[in-house]
């Protein structure tokens, strides 16, 4: 009796780990989402992502993933200052990027590609727009069609009064939901490109050593921070890590700067401790 | 069995709940960290005596306007505009108001104070996080008053390292060959001056031609070529003292002397029979050996920073490419692939990198590339440039930078340059006459 029960309830782990697992590759192949068009999703609404999540979180990681190889070489400026919502030409900016960006020299053919991925963090922060929030649209759609995306996007901003009504009216489940997944993409990348204008990158960093500097942070309501830790603390006063020193408190300086933190207005209880992993070595191998 | 599963189970489901957010940051901004240079204050009655003694009405401003030149030329922070200060420089240095600061988004400040102890110059300054709100470094120097410029140049290294993580480059010298006359007579004389072209001084007098000054990187000791009786003899130059010594005398041309890192060997080119080799030389000894052998012209070989490789130029695959071998001459690798010729390679004190000299289509650039000759950056591109140094901290690069002449052979110039790793910072370095071949020294303080 008992090992039918143990051998009943293996088998069932073993489906919903399976399951949990597998499915979000089992949808339809949203890999091809060109880098622009996931981002254009990110910005939209702090909401926006709440439904599919959980589902989809593995996915996004991975078009994150491709996001980043396409801006390797693209060390992006002062994301929080620029603030212009019009596209400048792709000649101009190339000068603007080829003149600050110190320690890059970037290839002349991707630059191109660069200035995409900046428009696309650049305008994460400023757009958290209370009237365009799609967030019954991904309940009721497929959300990863490409094609269909421009549409959704334009109906919601036509349906926004529906939506807004409908956004008020959270059920618990979904509150939960929101527990369990973290931060949503759109909110992630508001802090980031928040915390990205604010930190200054020591230029002197050897690019080939190991500096990853992790702080965890205690915050209150109002994204002001009540505490901040840096994890391997003991490394900051060992001899021969001064360049681990001099990251480590480039770290604190951007999150000092970067106060009060801008995180989502909800679910405080999710966010009110946040590590933050500032890694230099994207910018810095250029 | 059952009951541990479960509670196994019961256990991972909240932790999935509670995990702590993490979010990479990846990207930041690159522009120069934002600085504020509180000039030094200094009492009435030092500053009076100081007057008297240097002519300079006030030290302490003199000293902060050294250390702010040097934080600004190298490209790595921004030192913000005295004018928009408000606070005085003594209160500054007992306890910043960190608001004030912060207001005009000052990230580090720098404050001191310069006192008259004793017939000696003290200068005592403090380095303050502001965001932090904390004192970074504070440190206290006594020095001759005639010293002022050497301590302005130490705190910046002090606080170039503090804020970067590596060493400093500007209590530091510069060697080069001073120019002057038509360009078919020129006058040679080696000159030194610091790094920021201030105290300018000639070596020698201008009789004989004088050519590539090295640094020795372990000393103040300068080797050079100079023309004895129209015949290159390798030259050892003590700056201290003064004293120079021929090393020797070579038969057949020789080229581009230049120090082992521990300062123990001169390696260098000699050219014999139509050919060219790498030789060292033991200072101690005297005993000279024949590191390359190939009928191709082999020339301006540079230590690795360990000893271990040597890197040169040779002509051996038909064109001027850059190699490295072992300091034995085996294994000798070919690492440049690019188009054009490649010379004057010169290995980084930070053993990452080789600066060179590139000829591409009639133009001249200066780059550098990893020792494997993977990733080669050109750094600045002109009419006639050459001759990298770099400095001891591997982040800058000094060369020389030659213009045309025109139609009746006037207008020709050559000065020197610096440019650092970005390929951004790219500065003139005054010097009172035409200047080429500069050499960087190791820093003065250490």
């Amino acid at each position: 009796m008992n090992s039918s029960i143990f051998i009943s309830f293996v088998f069932h782990a073993v489906l919903i780990i399976v399951t949990a697992l597998s499915l979000p590759f089992l949808s339809k192949k949203p890999l091809n989402i060109p880098p622009i068009v996931s981002v254009e999703l990110i910005q939209i609404a702090e909401k926006t992502n709440i439904p599919f999540a959980p589902k989809a979180k593995k996915i996004i990681e991975k078009v994150k993933e491709k996001e980043k190889l396409v801006s390797e070489q693209a060390p992006p400026k002062k994301v929080k200052k620029t603030k212009t919502k019009t596209v400048v030409s792709p000649d101009q900016k190339n000068n603007k990027i080829e003149s600050q960006t110190p320690e890059a020299i970037p290839l002349p053919d991707k630059t191109v590609k660069k200035v995409l991925t900046k428009e696309e963090n650049k305008q994460n922060p400023e757009k958290v727009d209370k009237e365009v929030k799609q967030v019954s649209e991904f309940e009721k759609k497929d959300l990863f069609d490409p094609n269909n995306i421009a549409a959704l996007i334009d109906k919601s901003k036509e349906e926004s009064a529906k939506v807004v009504k409908k956004n008020n009216n959270i059920t618990q489940d979904q509150e939960r939901n929101i527990d369990n997944t973290g931060l949503t993409l759109s909110e992630e990348d508001a802090l980031k490109a928040q915390i990205f204008g604010c930190w200054s990158i020591p230029l002197g960093l050897p690019y080939n050593e190991n500096l990853l500097v992790r702080i965890k942070l205690k915050l209150k309501p109002d994204g002001s921070v009540t505490k901040t830790e840096i994890l391997d603390h003991a490394r900051m006063n060992k001899p021969g890590q001064g360049f681990y020193k001099v990251l480590a408190e480039s770290a604190l300086r951007a999150v000092k700067l970067c106060q009060p933190l801008r995180v989502p207005t909800t679910g405080y209880e999710r966010w009110k401790e946040l590590q933050l992993n500032f890694d230099a070595r994207e910018m810095l191998e250029g | 069995m059952i009951k541990k599963i479960i509670t196994l189970f019961l256990i991972l489901i909240p932790i999935n709940s509670f995990a702590l957010i993490e979010v990479d940051i990846t990207r930041g901004n690159l522009d120069p960290l934002p600085v504020a240079v509180s000039p030094l204050s200094i009492d009435e009655k030092s500053r009076k005596s100081f007057n008297k003694m240097l002519n300079k009405d006030n030290i302490g401003e003199e000293i902060s306007n050294i250390v702010e030149n040097n934080l600004r030329t190298s490209g790595l922070f921004n030192p913000l505009n005295k004018e928009a200060f408000l606070q005085a420089p003594d209160i500054a240095n007992l306890k910043p108001r960190f608001e004030d600061w912060n207001l005009i988004k000052a990230q580090a400040l720098i404050t001191g104070k310069v006192s008259h102890v004793d017939k000696k110059l003290r200068v005592e300054f403090r380095l303050w996080d502001v965001l932090a709100a904390k004192e970074m470094m504070a440190l206290a120097f006594t020095t001759v008053p005639n010293n002022w410029r050497r301590v302005g140049h130490i705190i910046s290294d002090k606080i170039y390292e503090r804020l970067t993580g590596e060493k400093g480059y500007f209590d530091t010298r510069i060697i080069y060959v001073a120019e002057e006359g038509p360009k078919t007579q020129r006058i040679k004389k080696l000159a030194i001056m610091d790094q920021d072209g201030f105290n300018n001084k000639f070596l020698t007098l201008g009789n004989e031609l004088v050519l590539t000054p090295r640094f020795n990187p372990t000393s103040q000791m300068v080797t050079y070529l100079s023309y004895f009786k129209n015949l290159p003899r390798v030259y050892l130059l003590d700056i201290e003292t003064g004293t120079q010594e021929v090393v020797g005398d070579f038969p057949g041309m020789t080229f581009a002397p230049r120090f082992s890192p521990d300062g123990k060997k001169i390696i260098m080119s000699l050219a014999k029979d139509g050919k060219s080799d790498i030789y060292t030389m033991d200072l101690e000894n005297r005993i000279v050996e024949k590191i390359t052998n190939h009928p191709s012209i082999d020339t301006s070989p540079s230590y690795s920073p360990d000893g271990k490789y040597v890197t040169f130029n040779s002509d051996r695959s038909g064109y001027q490419q850059i190699y490295i071998m072992k300091s034995d001459g085996s294994d000798v690798k070919r690492i440049s692939f690019g188009n054009g010729l490649y010379g004057t390679p010169v290995w980084s004190p930070r053993g990452d990198l080789i600066a060179f000299t590139k000829l591409h289509k009639g133009k001249f650039y200066i780059g550098v590339m990893r020792t494997d000759g993977k990733g080669e950056r050109l750094l600045t591109e002109n009419y006639y440039q050459e001759a990298p140094s770099w400095s001891p901290n591997g982040r800058v690069l000094i060369f020389y930078r030659e213009t045309k002449t025109n139609d009746k052979g006037e207008g020709f110039t050559a000065k020197l340059w610096s440019i650092d790793l970005t390929g951004y910072n790219e500065r003139q370095i005054k010097t009172p006459t035409d200047a080429s071949d500069p050499s960087w020294s190791s820093l003065l303080s250490n």
